[in-house]
């Protein structure tokens, strides 16, 4: 079920400008890679182009090749619908459907992708409510709007709904940012447990984050404001953090800026 | 003096008592001034309803007829009979044909704009439908009557020979297209730019993180409406259509223009006659006489009542799915 992603030469645009520049890295499935760097350098971004995200913004392009397994993403014919129905997406913000019921909200993929039965739905809706650690907190009040629950519960709600049409990737930007710390916590052991059936690509600003939930580390910069973004280097997480073979990665994770 | 007391007030170093005062003032003068429209506005319509009243009750205590279901308007006769009935009938006839034909086409143009078109298109496009809203409505009264009446002569056959089995469309009196289901017609083009406007407003605002959520899950672009524009915009839609609603059932001159009035009621949309509230008042008012004057405006009471109660119940409406209306996310 989980994909390796590979990808080569990707360029990403807004209109004229380059947001990130010849961006190549191979990301292991069943793993949990994290995306670290300061703020423009173009992680969010990246992590858009994996599921065919960057280009719904206006102006948004995208050259290079990214590779789920053997399948180019951005191969022509390629149907981006398709993609993000295989490559899922946690954000920034929890975003659940507000006019929605908790139920409808996790079922609300599965019903994109076709009819299913109503025993099979329940099924499927409460499988994925369990993956994401919310059922008990939740399997009284089904029929209650997403938008009801705390920040920290529509996030792991918002997690159950991208992993219920069991993508073959997740991709998370900075999930834990507008939380607390114990809702964090809660997100990031999920991660732990994901990761045994999904590959994770996730972007944060904590680097104790990274450091706490990754296999892999990519460190991403940019060499001034307005120009484009660059992986510097992607490596085991502890070497990362401990023995870095780039200076500017040191510089970074050792808090001597950005 | 004015004049020197705001450079020393600059000098001051603590926060100077002029300073504050004029705050203080302005907030006083503002706190006043809102609270006075307010009441103003409060005192307006207990004046206006209390004058109806009034009037309507003059009216109403003499009527030889009975007030609701008389067919007939009468009023300066001797005795006076008169009743609500047609008026009533036609009013909500009409101001019906136009929701069922203004409402899908303003939600399909309000998400084509906020939606579908590109920018450059958008825009303009907007401004047009605006523009629709600044004719005078016995311009489109005029319009109406000269162009649309004979045009749908042939509509009418249409529908009379293809959908004549469902008695509404049946045409069972010969005649030109003065009928309730022309003023519909009419009544749909003169509210689509109020409903398209704020519908397409509501659109706007839906948050694009709702919308990426269902992009995200493989929505293609007709699900990401239905996902979570349209349900978002729900309750606006439902504003919106009634802020139409507001200005078809009210509707006078564009009405009287086109309508040939007669004191029938009947389901066959097609036949011509019928009559509104605001027509009827249009039609009459200058003839007659003080007596008729106070029963017309008993029927404008119907028609001032028959607008609250339909605000009434789309309030209703949208309260009813609250929770559920993104207003809490």
């Amino acid at each position: 079920m989980a994909k390796r992603i590979d990808v080569s030469g990707l360029s990403a645009f807004y209109g004229t400008h380059k947001a990130i520049d010849d961006i190549s890295m191979t990301v292991e499935p069943r793993s949990v890679t994290a995306f670290i760097g300061p703020s423009g350098c173009g992680k969010s971004t990246f992590l858009r182009t994996l599921n065919r995200m960057h280009e719904v913004t206006p102006g948004g392009r995208v050259e290079g090749k990214v590779l789920l397994d053997d399948e180019n993403l951005y191969g022509a014919g390629v149907d981006p619908v398709a993609v993000r129905r295989t490559v899922g997406m946690v954000f920034q913000r929890p975003n659940p459907f507000p006019t929605m019921s908790i139920f409808d909200n996790v079922a609300a993929g599965l019903r994109l992708n076709g009819s299913f039965k109503k025993a099979e739905l329940a099924d499927i809706v409460e499988k994925s409510l369990k993956g994401a650690n919310l059922w008990n907190e939740v399997k009284d009040r089904l029929n209650k709007p997403g938008s009801g629950l705390s920040g920290g519960q529509q996030q792991r709600l918002c997690i159950a709904r991208a992993i219920a049409v069991e993508p073959q990737v997740l991709l998370m930007d900075e999930p834990c940012s507008a939380l607390d710390p114990i809702s964090t916590l809660a997100i990031e052991d999920l991660i732990g447990e994901l990761k045994e059936r999904f590959t994770i690509v996730i972007v944060t600003h904590n680097m104790q984050q990274a450091a706490r939930v990754s296999d892999r580390t990519a460190f991403f910069n940019l060499s001034a404001v307005g120009q484009p973004g660059k992986l510097i280097e992607l490596d085991d997480t502890d070497r990362i953090f401990s023995n870095p073979s780039v200076q500017a990665t040191e510089d970074y994770i050792s808090g001597r800026f950005g | 003096m004015a004049s020197t007391t705001p450079t020393q007030t600059d000098t001051a170093p603590p926060v100077s008592r002029s300073e504050r005062s004029t705050g203080r003032a302005g907030d006083k003068i503002f706190a006043g001034l809102s609270k006075g429209s307010g009441i103003l506005l409060l005192v307006l319509m207990a004046s206006i309803a209390a004058f109806l009243t009034y009037r309507a009750v003059i009216a109403l205590s003499k009527n030889e007829g009975n007030f609701l279901t008389t067919f007939d308007w009468n009023a300066s006769a001797n005795p006076p009979v008169f009743g609500i009935a047609v008026l009533l009938f036609g009013t909500v006839v009409s101001s019906i044909i136009a929701m069922v034909i203004a409402v899908p086409i303003a939600v399909g143009i309000a998400l084509f704009i906020s939606h579908y078109a590109p920018r450059k298109l958008a825009a303009p496009l907007a401004y047009v439908v605006d523009l629709l809203a600044a004719v005078p409505s016995i311009v489109y009264g005029i319009w109406g009557a000269l162009f649309l009446v004979p045009q749908l002569a042939g509509l009418n056959l249409w529908l009379d020979q293809y959908l004549g089995w469902t008695y509404v469309f049946e045409k069972t009196q010969i005649g030109v297209a003065r009928s309730l289901f022309t003023v519909g017609i009419l009544l749909a083009i003169m509210i689509l730019p109020i409903v398209t406007s704020v519908s397409r407003e509501v659109f706007l605002q839906v948050p694009r993180m709702n919308e990426e959520a269902a992009l995200a899950l493989g929505a293609t672009r007709w699900e990401v409406i239905r996902m979570s524009v349209l349900p978002f915009g729900r309750s606006g839609v439902i504003s919106a259509s009634m802020l139409g609603l507001g200005r078809a059932l009210g509707e006078t001159m564009a009405v009287a223009t086109v309508l040939s009035p007669s004191f029938l009621i009947s389901f066959h949309v097609l036949n011509p006659g019928g009559g509104t509230f605001a027509q009827n008042i249009a039609a009459k008012f200058d003839e007659a006489n003080e007596f008729g004057r106070d029963a017309l405006i008993a029927s404008g009471l119907v028609l001032f009542l028959l607008t609250l109660l339909v605000n009434g119940a789309a309030r209703l409406i949208i309260a009813r799915r609250k929770e559920f209306s993104g207003a809490n996310a």
